[in-house]
């Protein structure tokens, strides 16, 4: 028994020490994509967010990190104000993408929507066939003025979710007949479909098999030269592989946020440090 | 420990003996009830069934006749009050489940189960008041109008039932691609529920197909075939009404054979939802 968890030990340790084949952005660098101030966010009388203030800097992938209930798919939810569809909710503060603020009056939410995609938790594709869901955006949002370039489009799409070898010859079945892995790339397509510039991912792989989980962590990886990606996960190594700088949230609270190796090798705060070495949470 | 294989188990059989016969017993006489009145329905009418008597109309006593006219008349009924009651029992559904929230929402929701209570002679009475006394003559569309109230609330309440078991993530998965709500709507929850709501109109026309008394004072009933939709309409249900209250062994021989067709009609309807239910996507 003792050896084993020697071994497992070790084996994290490797796993935090191996070289990241990506640098990690530095925010001073990069444009700054999204940026939140002084976020309050309430679900009712129950303040669910505290004065999360972030930068979010242009084609890098976030990873947000923290138990459950602290508040991170809320805080995510906020960016694409999806969280407009519950009723008695109620946000304080700002959040600017590209130095517009998207809760300002007369923001158009649909137009947010497009420019702000979203893949969810469990996948969610629509009871239609696996074309028709990969277009769906582009048809509500006329985007294309014709067939063919709507088939390129989805086509497009397929490929960059890394899907379309395995849907190519069976566009017209119904994507409810795909597998649980497979759905959950048919509803990254879809949101890729209208080309988001940001892509927020709610735990997209928590309810995957590993296999299906790395093909959707290469994705992610090839996905942040073109988008920027934040994406919400329990999986600690799962952040340490993919993102390049991570936040760590308590309790509705955004404790830390740096590089990813940082928060991961030496994190700044004692809570970080605890939750991440599995004192906690 | 052989103590407690004896004794009490014993008992805890003869108490689930007991039981399962109970149930079996109550199945039983419901079924066996069932099973009774349709083979009653059946071998009294099966005698008077012929061509003649299906598409002839009603002849004096003696003379044979048949209800051909009943039988356009009661299909004119249906269709003239799923005409009305269909879309207006459907779109109040959607109400119901997708947009209207708190109190007006409630209140309506009350009204609707208001109205499923209301007996259906008190809706015959209703619509004699506001149709049949204006336009001083019985007719097809105050029959129609009849079935159709009677409809709405039926409608209404299933199509809200089948929209609610559409999962949430479906809406929000929409609604991140940028679809306002009434694309959301119109484009994913009600083609999702389609087969639902359409097993839900089905038995709302199997019930009204069955409704005497809202007709006794709208459709009134003819002896002859229907010529314009301002006119009294003979239906299955008033015509067997008005036999089997006749004096005359051939009149009751009719009503029966009539009672054997609808009972038919009704049971074609309902083979029809479960096949439409059967099939899923």
């Amino acid at each position: 028994m003792n050896t084993d968890l020697t071994d497992l030990k070790t084996i994290n340790a490797d796993f935090y020490s191996v070289p990241r084949p990506s640098a990690p952005v530095e925010t001073s660098s990069a444009k700054t994509k999204v940026a939140v101030r002084d976020l309050d966010f309430f679900y009712g009388r129950v303040q669910a967010l505290h004065q999360i203030s972030i930068e979010i800097p242009e084609r890098i992938v976030m990873a947000f990190i923290g138990p459950s209930g602290c508040g991170k798919s809320t805080f995510l939810r906020t960016l694409n104000r999806m969280n407009d569809v519950i009723p008695g909710t109620r946000v304080g503060g700002e959040v600017l993408i590209d130095d517009h603020d998207i809760y300002a009056p007369g923001t158009d939410v649909v137009d947010l929507r497009r420019r702000v995609g979203m893949v969810f938790q469990k996948s969610n594709p629509f009871p239609k066939s696996i074309f028709d869901n990969v277009a769906y955006g582009l048809r509500i949002n006329r985007v294309t003025s014709s067939g063919s370039e709507l088939e390129g489009r989805v086509e497009q799409a397929l490929k960059d979710a890394a899907l379309w070898s395995e849907v190519k010859d069976r566009l017209k079945t119904s994507a409810l007949s795909l597998s649980g892995g497979q759905q959950q790339r048919l509803c990254i397509a879809r949101a890729l479909a209208i080309r988001p510039e940001v892509l927020l991912m709610d735990e997209p792989a928590s309810a995957l098999d590993p296999i299906a989980t790395s093909k959707i962590e290469e994705l992610i990886f090839d996905l942040k030269k073109q988008y920027t990606i934040v994406i919400v996960t329990h999986n600690m190594q799962q952040a340490a592989r993919v993102s390049d700088r991570t936040a760590f949230f308590l309790l509705g609270k955004l404790i830390e946020v740096n590089a990813t190796e940082k928060i991961f090798t030496a994190p700044s705060v004692k809570t970080t440090e605890d939750y991440i070495t599995g004192r906690f949470g | 420990m052989a103590a407690s294989f004896t004794n009490v188990d014993r008992i805890r059989r003869a108490n689930s003996a007991f039981m399962t016969t109970l149930t079996g017993l109550c199945t039983l006489l419901t079924v066996g009830a069932l099973i009774i009145i349709l083979g009653h329905i059946a071998w009294q009418g099966i005698g008077s069934l012929n061509l003649q008597f299906l598409i002839d109309r009603p002849r004096p006593v003696g003379e044979g006749g048949g209800i051909g006219n009943a039988i356009v008349g009661s299909l004119v009924l249906l269709l003239i009050s799923s005409a009305f009651g269909l879309p207006l029992g459907i779109c109040v559904g959607i109400y119901l489940s997708e947009i209207g929230r708190g109190r007006l929402g409630g209140a309506v929701r009350f009204i609707v189960d208001t109205l499923t209570g209301i007996p259906s002679i008190v809706t015959g009475v209703f619509v004699y008041a506001i149709i049949v006394v204006p336009t001083k003559h019985f007719s097809a569309l105050a029959g129609g109008v009849a079935l159709a109230m009677i409809m709405i609330p039926i409608v209404a309440r299933t199509t809200e039932e089948m929209l609610k078991l559409v999962p949430h993530s479906l809406r929000e998965g929409a609604l991140a691609l940028g679809a306002p709500q009434w694309r959301v709507i119109l484009g994913v929850v009600v083609p999702a529920a389609a087969p639902g709501i359409a097993t839900g109109a089905m038995l709302a026309i199997a019930r009204i197909s069955g409704e005497t008394a809202p007709l006794l004072f709208t459709a009134f009933g003819s002896r002859f075939f229907p010529e314009s939709l301002n006119q009294p309409i003979a239906s299955l249900t008033v015509q067997i009404y008005n036999y089997a209250i006749s004096p005359y062994d051939e009149w009751h021989a009719q009503a029966w054979a009539a009672t054997l067709v609808l009972m038919t009609l009704v049971l074609g309807i309902n083979i029809i939802v479960r096949f439409l239910t059967r099939k899923k996507f």
